[in-house]
């Protein structure tokens, strides 16, 4: 016990204040402005009366939720009830822990970083299972079939639109792969391995139940589905974990295919001023653009039917990421 | 060592989509019995909106049943007027004048267009395309203003009235209306078509679902849209035709497979041509009175005769508390062309002022009763779907 | 082809079955016993010169005090290929209430028939699921027919559910949050 050990326990848990704390405001303003940028792509305003412009939309919010009346369904299964919006909310900030966002600042720098990430997404399908389960609707119980089946086939492709990045840059440390993308003059991953990017993109969608797969919560069918019976501060956690879960998928995008916090070598060598601008401003405004095509694809897509969203999954994009993969490999065994 | 083969036990589990339900357009109960994710059953319940419209009537004078039939169809509710007025002019004998045609005419497709976006922008956004319900709603604002210059009321209108409509447009509306009408076809175009018409995941959603044969949707009664995506061309406007419809020209929409996709093109494609039949009413419009100045036993007098003539003030009194006393014995039926359907009108008279039977027959309670046989063997997602693209409103359903 | 003709025609046919022919305004009716009423819908919709593929309209109307048979049921067909309209009465007396459901003709008057049934209390011989479909499901009494009251105070035929409603009111007036609440409103 000394004082070395006792101050890097200190850091760590000053590192994880921020993280969290950075985390959930961004997880608040994100609502906020899907509410607005979805509303000028309607013609419409949204929120504009709280504060200037609705600035403070967000807090009016958590406080209206705070203070809910806790509504438990007189057969819900008790335990599993309280426990169920707890899993996602855990699955999705532990993945926050491996997530370098500039250069030199991460919780943990493990060396299976990705695979740690892969692995706490589809725990967090436990969270979704048991909330449909537990809320005794039937409602809930086909969102939450529905939501589980999709999650499991969509991280398969997940998984294997992963591989070709891990290939080309050696290792599942997040730092390495950001680092490894720097021998490029583009700097990312994105040119050489377009078709993964876009299988990413697309179970990246699944994963976080978005629209055009927000089947499980489609609000006008099965009434938001496996979370139709949560109100107060639970249905906030599912709806934090959410929005979490978007970011950590943002920031995986970000960082195994457009080159994390730095900036295309080629970009730098001709504007070398380019480099004074921090790491954590580019990180952060990659992030930005994904979460905007969140809102953007939701505003304008209709949403699929249950059966082709599975037929998108397995016999579509499966079949391309092998494909990807086996490219790949054939290139790189080739030099 | 025996492999038996356990059979995984299922068992169908029934919904309800209950009387409240953001897909169902109105108080419609569905229950479904579902076997996974396919419909096996399907029973619709209908009644939650029901008024007793026909037995008010029963009790209430010809001129004060007219705004009963407002709340049948409640967002297209001038089409609803026109239809008892033409009814009862059938059956009185009364001669609308022309500038009453065409006005009636032009009232009649602004509510086509008004209800028309309801029914497909609701539909896109049960199936998750959310903001063609936004675009669309900004130029219903439109009509809806334009109904409120006119008489005063943006949604219950009793504007039309026996023997005309209660009074002139005046020039700013028609100034106002073929404005709308020079800017919405390329509207219609660009911003309604190109959101979903090409759209990958619109197509797999609306194309061989709910599909019904031409043959058998005759069958079933039904009518408007939702027969024409059949490939059935009745259309009450072309073979039985009322007002100022014989004087302009305009095409009826048809489609081919009769599935969701064929009947929201026919929908689509009707706003065009019911911006074509206003245009062209606003050309042609005649100058001339709007009330019928030659039946004066069962049109009210113009408002100011009434206070100083005696006969009109007579008139005016006894047409109001007892209705048309000289009403003719007999019966009547008569139908016309409102959004979503044939809307038609039984009236049995007995000679007084109040009509002794008054019957609806809503298009609305017809399209639900088919559900069923569009949606067994289907999935859930299709149900809503079918829903949507049946068009059905209940205060017409139920009435 | 000209209703007069249609109508001529019905009654060449079934002679005995034809009470009436009426005319008014362009439309005419033809009045028919309801013992053969299946039989000669069956004609009118698959005779090719008459071809009655659509049922435009499936009602009844009570004549009580006017006729000696109380009710009608009224069906109006029409005919999309060739363009004719025709409206057949069928004569229901008060105690014999039932006739012939004409489902298995024209599957649309499947729910005309249950508003039928709901409104007026004509039973549909052979219809597959006869039950109500605009009133509650166990509403007593069939509201269209003229001696059913208008006014909403019905007292003793008051709907059992209703009652059981302003009874829970009553009760959880205790539960309200100010004495102004919880005095009883007229």
């Amino acid at each position: 016990m000394n004082l070395d050990f006792v101050i890097d326990v200190a850091i760590i848990i000053v590192k994880i204040a921020v993280v969290i704390g950075v985390t959930m405001l961004h997880v608040m303003y994100a609502t906020y402005f899907e509410r607005k940028a979805i509303g000028h792509m309607q013609i419409r305003l949204g929120p504009m009366r709280v504060g200037p412009h609705g600035i403070l939309q967000p807090l009016a919010d958590m406080l209206k939720l705070f203070f809910k009346e806790d509504i438990i369904p007189k057969d819900a299964d008790k335990p599993v009830f309280w426990v169920s919006p707890i899993i996602p909310v855990f699955a999705t900030l532990s993945s926050l822990a491996v997530i370098p966002f500039f250069e030199g600042f991460v919780i943990a720098d493990i060396n299976i970083g990705l695979l740690y990430i892969l692995a706490m997404s589809s725990l967090g399908a436990y969270g979704i299972v048991m909330a449909g389960w537990s809320s005794n609707s039937k409602y809930s119980f086909l969102g939450g079939l529905r939501s589980s089946a999709q999650v499991i086939s969509y991280e398969i492709a997940m998984g294997l639109s992963l591989v070709g990045v891990m290939i080309l840059s050696g290792s599942l440390n997040l730092s390495e792969i950001v680092k490894a993308q720097q021998q490029y003059w583009h700097g990312m991953y994105l040119i050489p391995q377009f078709l993964a990017y876009f299988i990413f993109l697309v179970a990246m969608f699944a994963e976080t139940n978005r629209t055009p797969f927000d089947l499980p919560d489609a609000e006008s069918e099965l009434v938001a589905g496996y979370f139709v019976e949560y109100s107060g501060m639970r249905f906030a956690l599912f709806y934090a974990a959410e929005y979490i879960g978007m970011i950590i998928m943002a920031s995986i995008a970000v960082i195994c295919f457009w080159g994390g916090w730095t900036i295309p070598p080629v970009l730098l060598n001709a504007v070398p001023a380019l480099g004074m601008v921090p790491g954590i401003v580019w990180f952060l405004a990659k992030v930005y653009f994904h979460v905007f095509l969140y809102y953007w694809v939701r505003a304008t897509v209709p949403r699929y039917r249950y059966d082709k969203l599975m037929e998108l999954g397995w016999k579509i994009l499966i079949p391309l990421a092998l494909a990807n993969l086996v490219i790949t490999s054939i290139l790189k065994y080739m030099g | 060592m025996a492999s038996a083969e356990k059979e995984i036990k299922t068992r169908e589990i029934t919904i309800s989509m209950g009387p409240q339900h953001p897909a169902t357009h109105g108080v419609l109960r569905v229950i479904l019995d579902l076997d996974g994710e396919t419909v096996v059953k399907c029973t619709p319940y209908v009644g939650y909106l029901h008024r007793g419209t026909e037995k008010l009537a029963e009790n209430r004078t010809y001129l004060s049943a007219l705004p009963l039939t407002d709340r049948l169809d409640y967002i297209s509710s001038m089409s609803n007027n026109i239809g008892y007025c033409v009814a009862l002019e059938r059956f009185f004998g009364i001669e609308v004048p022309e500038r009453a045609k065409y006005i009636r005419t032009i009232m009649a497709e602004m509510t086509r267009i008004s209800s028309h976006i309801i029914g497909i922008s609701t539909h896109a956004l049960d199936i998750g395309a959310m903001t063609l319900f936004l675009y669309s709603f900004r130029d219903r604002e439109r009509l809806l203003d334009l109904f409120e210059m006119v008489c005063g009321a943006r949604l219950t209108a009793s504007y039309p009235r026996i023997g005309g409509v209660r009074n002139d447009v005046n020039q700013e509306f028609l100034d106002k209306l073929y404005e709308f009408t020079e800017e919405y076809p390329e509207i219609i175009e660009d911003q309604y078509e190109r959101l979903l018409d090409q759209n990958r995941i619109w197509l797999q959603r609306t194309k061989g679902i709910g599909v019904i044969s031409a043959e058998d949707a005759i069958n079933w009664g039904l009518t408007g849209p939702t027969l024409r995506g059949s490939g059935v061309p009745y259309d009450i406007r072309k073979y039985a035709p009322y007002d100022a419809y014989p004087y302009v020209e305009f095409d009826v929409p048809v489609g081919k497979n009769g599935d969701v996709y064929d009947r929201y093109k026919c929908r689509m494609e009707e706003l065009k041509q019911s911006n074509r039949i206003i245009k062209q009413c606003i050309e042609k419009m005649p100058k001339g009175p709007v009330m019928a100045s030659d039946a004066p036993k069962f049109t009210l007098p113009p408002k100011d005769r009434v206070l100083t003539d005696m006969e009109s003030l007579i008139r005016q009194f006894i047409l109001i508390t007892k209705g048309p006393i000289n009403a003719p014995e007999g019966e009547i039926y008569a139908a016309t062309e409102v959004p979503k359907g044939e809307l038609g009108f039984y009236f049995v008279s007995d000679g007084t002022g109040r009509p002794y039977r008054m019957r609806l027959r809503a298009p609305s309670f017809v399209h639900v009763s088919v559900l069923p046989k569009l949606c067994e063997g289907a999935l859930i997602a299709d149900v809503i779907a079918n829903i949507g693209t049946i068009d059905i409103v209940l205060g017409e359903c139920d009435r | 082809m000209e209703p007069r003709e249609i109508a001529e025609l019905i009654k060449d046919r079934y002679p005995s079955e034809v009470k009436d022919i009426k005319e008014f305004r362009g439309q005419v009716s033809v009045i028919v016993n309801k013992d053969k009423i299946k039989e000669i819908m069956r004609y009118l919709h698959d005779a090719p010169e008459l071809y009655f593929d659509y049922l435009e309209d499936l009602c009844g109307v009570d004549y009580i005090g006017r006729k000696e048979v109380r009710f009608e049921v009224v069906y109006h067909l029409y005919s999309m290929k060739h363009r004719h309209m025709i409206r057949i009465k069928a004569e229901v007396p008060e105690d014999d209430c039932a006739i012939d459901s004409v489902v298995d003709i024209w599957a649309g008057a499947n729910w005309h028939e249950r508003e039928c049934y709901d409104m007026y209390g004509i039973k549909f011989n052979g219809h597959p699921d006869l039950r109500r479909i605009l009133m509650p499901d166990d509403w007593e009494g069939y509201p269209l027919r003229k001696d059913y009251p208008l006014k909403s105070d019905l007292g003793e035929m008051e709907w059992k559910e209703y009652k059981e409603v302003l009874d829970a009111a009553e009760k959880n007036r205790q539960y309200e949050v100010d004495e102004w609440h919880r005095q009883k409103r007229k």
